[in-house]
């Protein structure tokens, strides 16, 4: 695997730079239901630096979505309790008041979903909507919010503004109405945007535009980004480093390109395996055998186990993430001795060739 | 998947013709041209991809296919016969050969109903055998899609979303189609079960002899799975060819864009930064644009694209492109994208 040049500049910067913007330690969510308490994520542990664009991934379920609302605190009705701390920029916002969190939501951290037409009100016009983010958060007054508007949503890429400010989310395209969530979401400059699968619903032409506006928006402002995906291919785009999540727990956590080069965990390297991307056409597919074992009967030890053909005795045990070295970690004790495939191993004939040639 | 490239001039299992579906918008007031002069064969047992952003009509496609909805222009012949000639009789069996398999499995499965009685209800509705006969042959489906026996007993909610998935794979079975029309069906699995899934297609359609038509927004999928590929855009094919050609030396410049916005999984050293990223979104089946309908979007659009109609022409063989311009040796080359593994 030695022929591409080694990861991208910038990322280990990243890590072992400045302060964290974002530190999550020991972050773990319970839920109420009728069966009892389910414990829906536990021992999460990662941090995001300043400017850093970092995806978390996983298969449906696995908990990335209640990981971006819990650092918002914006927790279901059944929710039952929260461990550990969420630092931001030296505040811990799992003891934070309600009242201070509504002042940090949106303005210092935002969040946009993958459904545009749920977060924006059907009976306001966008221009309202962005405006008055910035109107609760600022002291700004209406004209000055107009313009501040118009400018952001010129920013985002929405063409003639002037006359789109004054239309209502009904009136936009799917592609025009995440433009403006991400308008409305950055419209007080935040430190961090979570962004919960925000192309999902979208077609891959208009993703491609998406997904270079948050890159480029996240380049020039220097906006954190944390983009929530079961996309692969999408974070490769898109981000600079990758959290693989397994069973509500943080299972790997590396650079992208170390993730999809030689990943460590066993989950990482047999997702990248069954991506139909990377196996030669017609050929089999390698899969996971198995499923994600539900919250409510999780196995002691390792979650993966019963699916992971590297399984031995010792696996048993509680796993730890564990210091892979050069920043990355890793949950799983096997991980010096496994030598996992990644995306480009079996080597692909068109690939292998790019590669080489380089 | 190769039984139809050993056999490529008998009579296709399914002609299209100059496709036309329309249908009145809720209002009354206008028509959406869902499907607009679509030409193709599929061949007996391959797997005919078809690719598109949504709405540009690959379900509606679909449907017509298998006759859920009659065309409201041109001819769908199924072996060389039109079905809509066929007496009401003879239509209602022949219409088992050619099944149809959506995305969903929770749409397409009672919840109340067991997973035996799912797979038997195709039978109990085609009346065939007497009842031990019928059980019989919905166990062999079952089996047939990997599901253990007692997965019979089974309800919907209690199997994961791959298993549910095979379950509907195992009711269209039953019937012993000639044709299955897979629309998107493994969109909403999983990826580390997608491969599953995909390995039972490739599978059934070697035991089995099976054709297929596997419509998909996924470029990764239906080039993995497919012999020959269409690609679709507002109601018409834009390109049809081998996989291989369609992907690797794309002739249209919606299928060139649509393979650069693909998102890879590859690490940077290996990825191109020159990305064809399209302005804007489809427009309205509604109102398309004049002469040719991607030229809203074409980076390469010139005002003759405006003036007419790009003819649906086979510009290389088996491979056929509606462009007036892919024919040109300098045609956008630098924009070549790399090609899907
Ligand atoms: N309000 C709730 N009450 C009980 N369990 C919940 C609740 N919300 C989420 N869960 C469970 O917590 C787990 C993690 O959910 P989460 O929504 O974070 O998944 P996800 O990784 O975002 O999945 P997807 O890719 O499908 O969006 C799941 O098992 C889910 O069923
Ligand atoms: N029953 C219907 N009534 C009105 N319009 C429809 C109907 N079915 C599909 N359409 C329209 O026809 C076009 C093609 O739809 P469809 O075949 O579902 O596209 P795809 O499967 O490619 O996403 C879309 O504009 C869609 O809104
Ligand atoms: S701890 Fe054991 S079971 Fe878990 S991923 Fe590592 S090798 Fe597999
Ligand atoms: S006919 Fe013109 S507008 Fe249409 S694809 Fe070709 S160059 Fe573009
Ligand atoms: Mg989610
Ligand atoms: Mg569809």
């Amino acid at each position: 695997m030695g022929a591409g040049p080694p990861a991208q500049g910038g990322t280990e910067g990243a890590r072992d730079g400045a302060r964290p913007l974002l530190s999550v330690r020991g972050l773990g969510i319970r839920f109420k239901t009728a069966q009892g308490i389910w414990q829906a994520t536990r021992r999460i542990d990662f941090d995001i630096a300043p400017g850093e664009r970092v995806g978390i991934v996983g298969e449906s379920g696995c908990g990335k979505t209640i990981t971006g609302l819990s650092i918002l605190r914006l927790l279901p009705g059944n929710f039952a309790g929260l461990d550990g701390k969420i630092l931001f920029d030296g505040t811990d916002f799992a003891s934070c008041s309600a009242r201070q969190m509504r002042a940090i939501r949106g303005k210092r951290i935002a969040m946009i979903f993958q459904e545009p037409m749920s977060a924006l009100d059907p009976v306001f016009t966008v221009g309202h909507q962005i405006a008055e983010t910035l109107r609760v958060h600022t002291d700004v007054s209406y004209e000055e919010a107009r313009a501040k508007t118009l400018e952001m949503l010129r920013r985002v890429g929405i063409a003639s503004p002037e006359r789109r400010i004054d239309d209502y989310p009904h009136q936009l395209s799917g592609g025009m109405r995440q433009r403006v969530m991400i308008a409305a979401s950055l419209i007080c400059g935040p430190q961090l945007l979570i962004a919960d699968e925000p192309t999902t619903a979208l077609d891959v032409t208009v993703q491609a535009q998406i997904l270079e506006l948050l890159r480029d928006i996240s380049e020039t402002s220097k906006t954190a980004l944390m983009l929530i995906t079961h996309d692969l291919g999408v974070v490769a785009e898109t981000c600079t480093r990758m959290i693989t999540m397994y069973a509500g727990e943080v299972i790997e956590d590396a650079t992208v390109d170390e993730a999809l080069v030689r990943p460590l965990h066993p989950y990482t390297s047999g997702l990248l395996r069954s991506l139909p991307h990377l196996s030669p056409r017609h050929g089999r597919l390698p899969s996971i055998p198995g499923r994600v074992p539900s919250i409510a009967e999780m196995p002691a030890g390792c979650r993966f186990r019963a699916r992971c053909t590297h399984a031995t005795k010792g696996c048993e045990a509680e796993q730890k993430l564990l210091d892979a070295g050069g920043g990355r970690r890793v949950r799983c004790w096997r991980f010096a001795e496994l030598n996992l495939p990644g995306a480009l191993h079996p080597p692909s004939a068109p690939a292998a060739a790019k590669v080489a040639t380089q | 998947m190769t039984a139809a490239a050993a056999e490529p001039h008998r009579e296709p299992i399914v002609s299209v013709r100059d496709l036309q579906v329309r249908f009145q918008t809720s209002d009354r007031r206008a028509t959406v041209k869902a499907v607009d002069g679509v030409n193709f064969d599929v061949r007996r047992g391959e797997t005919f991809g078809i690719i598109g952003e949504s709405g540009s009509g690959k379900t509606t496609i679909g449907r017509a296919l298998v006759f859920l909805l009659n065309p409201s222009a041109g001819a769908i012949l199924h072996d060389g016969i039109d079905p809509l000639a066929l007496s009401r009789r003879a239509f209602q069996n022949h219409r088992r050969d050619y099944q149809i398999i959506f995305q969903d499995p929770n749409a397409a499965l009672n919840p109340r109903m067991t997973i035996l009685a799912s797979v038997l209800e195709p039978l109990e509705l085609a009346r065939v055998g007497n009842s031990a006969e019928r059980e019989r042959q919905a166990r062999e489906a079952l089996e047939r899609v990997g599901l253990p026996q007692e997965f019979g007993e089974r309800y919907p909610h209690q199997l994961s979303g791959g298993q549910k998935q095979r379950v509907v794979i195992a009711r269209a079975l039953t019937l012993k189609p000639k044709l299955i029309v897979c629309d998107e069906v493994v969109a909403a699995l999983d990826m580390s079960i997608r491969g599953d899934v995909l390995n039972l297609f490739a599978d059934l359609q070697r035991d089995l002899g099976l054709t297929y038509v596997f419509i998909t927004h996924d470029l990764a999928v239906v080039s993995h799975i497919s012999e020959r590929v269409a690609v679709m855009y507002l109601g018409q094919f834009v390109e049809l060819g081998p996989t291989e050609e369609v992907a690797e030396r794309p002739l249209h410049p919606y299928t060139i864009a649509l393979l650069s916005a693909e998102p890879r999984p590859l690490p940077s050293s290996m990825r191109q930064d020159s990305r064809i990223v399209l302005q804007g979104e489809v427009p309205s089946p509604i109102d398309p644009p004049s002469g040719c309908r991607f030229r809203t979007r074409c980076p390469h659009a010139q005002p003759l694209c405006t003036d007419r109609v790009p003819e649906w022409r086979e510009l290389k063989p088996d491979h056929w492109v509606a462009c007036h311009f892919a024919d040109r040796p300098n045609f956008s080359p630098n924009a070549q994208p790399e090609t899907t593994p």
